[in-house]
């Protein structure tokens, strides 16, 4: 199918409104956005929509997506910090079918950036929008499997068992392994899953500027952190909270700050440490650093 | 002992349909005092004691308890976030399953130190130690710590599970059963556990049994139900020694002689 056949003189998709979903759509989703937004950290249920792709591919991100984007936006997408994989550059291309709007690849020039996994390295500013893709919006589920029963210790703040979680880890690894969807207190009440991120991006989520939103469509649920929210990542007094850290700086930039991926490079066992966000690492290559270019960060 | 009851049960009662499970039962409970509560299956000795710990709705009646923080107060008229937080720090729930009461995916020191995380304990050191101090108190050997409840044996599960109710110090302890289903041997063990932690930390204690050589060995005072009523009341050897009602002298009569 020839895009050109199917595109209207507004630049849209012909027979599809304004980013794909219909009006009616959109509104409920903004309602439980806002509500979302008014209680930092609670998982407000919504009518999540079939979408033309499959649960897991970041249907809830897609629709929270649709419900925010406006003409003027510009959408950055970004799977695994990367904006070249195969989800990201599906998912870019829809928005730029059916909302006919600008998309990039650079964080600085983003109004909305859809994610799953990463938060980008560039720190995010005020009037900004991070949109998550959640695969398992409930930071109980794994120690308590009835949905009743989470719901309620959510509402009543019970949230011993959590920590037990944590106990656990350092009971048979000597520290707290748990490096992604590392829970959070939000705004002092409710305890978060920050959806898959590494732990790495936690401290990002803290006193954000830009506004984070995050959908679970095959679990329809919608939750938010409104920018300039306190998120604590939860540790113990004797351990604290880390994050990841490497020995070696990326193999293509030469960052040490950044989140790498090790990357395995041939049969023989070799493998490389690259920056995850590729935005990031491209805009330090065009400013001339590199492995052999000295280092700034 | 002090001037009022821990706990205070007034005409409690508890449908289920057209069946009158619990039928205005009363009795007071005073600090450090073990009360059982025996009776045939089916006599709603185990609804009494989920509606007065507050895991089933009661329909009738009046439950007042003497609380460390806020004094006397309704526990049928209290949050449900107070009686939870009692729940896990006065008081305590021994079920007959350990299964039930445990975390069967959780080690051992996890089980123990969930009570204190959820009243606030951030300290792993301090919890582990705490975790480690009643490991021993129950008899369980100190390396097992780190072991998954569901390879321990069926006594020591149900020794863990005390441990995990006693780590927050309650005051009050409900327990179903608690020697259902181990061997006799296995059984005698821990109601000399039982006996030497009760004495030890003052606990008071409702005891649901329908044996009654536990109950001779545990309790105070007991109370025998049949079909939701209490037929009768009053110290455990007085009853056991001369029954009253015609029920109790069939159930202390039904009892195997050596």
């Amino acid at each position: 199918m020839s895009a050109a056949t199917n595109i209207d003189g507004g630049g849209t998709l012909a027979g599809y409104n304004f980013a794909y979903l219909d009006e009616q759509t959109k509104r409920m989703i903004r309602r439980a956005l806002l509500k979302a937004v008014a209680i930092p950290g609670y998982q407000v249920p919504f009518a999540s929509r079939d979408m033309p792709l499959p649960y897991g591919w970041g249907t809830g991100g897609i629709q929270v997506t649709a419900a925010c984007i406006g003409q003027e936006d510009v959408l950055k997408v970004i799977d695994q910090g990367a904006d070249d994989t195969t989800n990201a550059v599906s998912i870019r291309r829809f928005f730029a079918t059916t909302a006919g709007v600008a998309t990039t690849e650079r964080t600085v020039e983003a109004s909305i950036i859809q994610t799953r996994h990463r938060i980008p390295e560039k720190p995010l500013t005020e009037g900004q929008i991070l949109v998550y893709q959640v695969p398992i919006p409930e930071p109980l589920r794994f120690l308590e499997p009835r949905e009743r029963e989470t719901r309620k210790l959510h509402a009543l703040a019970d949230y011993g068992v959590m920590h037990v979680r944590l106990y656990e880890d350092i009971a048979r690894l000597g520290r707290i392994a748990t490096s992604y969807s590392y829970p959070v207190l939000v705004n002092d009440r409710y305890v978060m899953s920050p959806s898959p991120i590494p732990k790495f991006d936690n401290p990002k989520m803290h006193m954000n500027p830009a506004l984070q939103l995050f959908g679970a469509g095959r679990e329809k649920r919608i939750y938010a952190i409104p920018p300039f929210t306190k998120v604590v990542s939860l540790d113990f007094e004797d351990h604290p909270f880390e994050i990841q850290k490497w020995d070696e700086p990326c193999a293509i930039c030469g960052a040490t700050g950044s989140y790498l991926d090790e990357v395995v490079t041939d049969d023989a066992g070799n493998r490389m440490f690259c920056c995850s966000d590729t935005d990031h690492c491209a805009e330090r290559v065009a400013a001339g650093e590199g492995p052999g270019a000295g280092e700034s960060r | 002992m002090s001037e009022t009851p821990l706990l205070r049960v007034e005409g409690l009662a508890k449908r289920y349909g057209a069946l009158k499970a619990v039928d205005g039962v009363s009795f007071d409970l005073w600090p450090g005092e073990v009360l059982a509560v025996v009776g045939e299956s089916g006599s709603g000795k185990s609804t009494l004691l989920g509606c007065v710990a507050g895991l089933a709705e009661s329909d009738a009646g009046s439950i007042s308890y003497d609380s460390r923080h806020d004094g006397i107060v309704d526990l049928r008229a209290l949050s449900e976030a107070r009686r939870r937080w009692l729940l896990r720090t006065e008081w305590g729930y021994v079920h007959q399953n350990p299964r039930d009461g445990l975390r069967l995916g959780i080690t051992a020191g996890g089980n123990i130190g969930e009570r204190l995380m959820a009243v606030g304990a951030r300290h792993y050191g301090r919890i582990r130690e705490e975790a480690q101090e009643w490991l021993e108190r129950v008899e369980i050997e100190a390396p097992r710590i780190d072991h998954l409840p569901r390879t321990f044996s069926g006594g020591m599960q149900q020794r863990l599970q005390i441990a995990r109710n006693l780590v927050s110090r309650p005051r009050l302890i409900f327990m179903d059963e608690p020697t259902g289903g181990l061997d006799v041997s296995v059984q005698a063990r821990l109601l000399d556990l039982m006996r030497t932690l009760v004495t030890e930390l003052q606990l008071s204690v409702i005891i649901v049994t329908h044996d009654l050589a536990v109950a001779r060995l545990l309790s105070h005072r007991m109370m025998v139900m049949q079909r939701g009523r209490v037929v009768e009341a009053g110290l455990t050897d007085q009853i056991l020694d001369d029954p009253q009602h015609s029920y109790s002298q069939l159930l202390v009569a039904s009892i195997l002689q050596g």
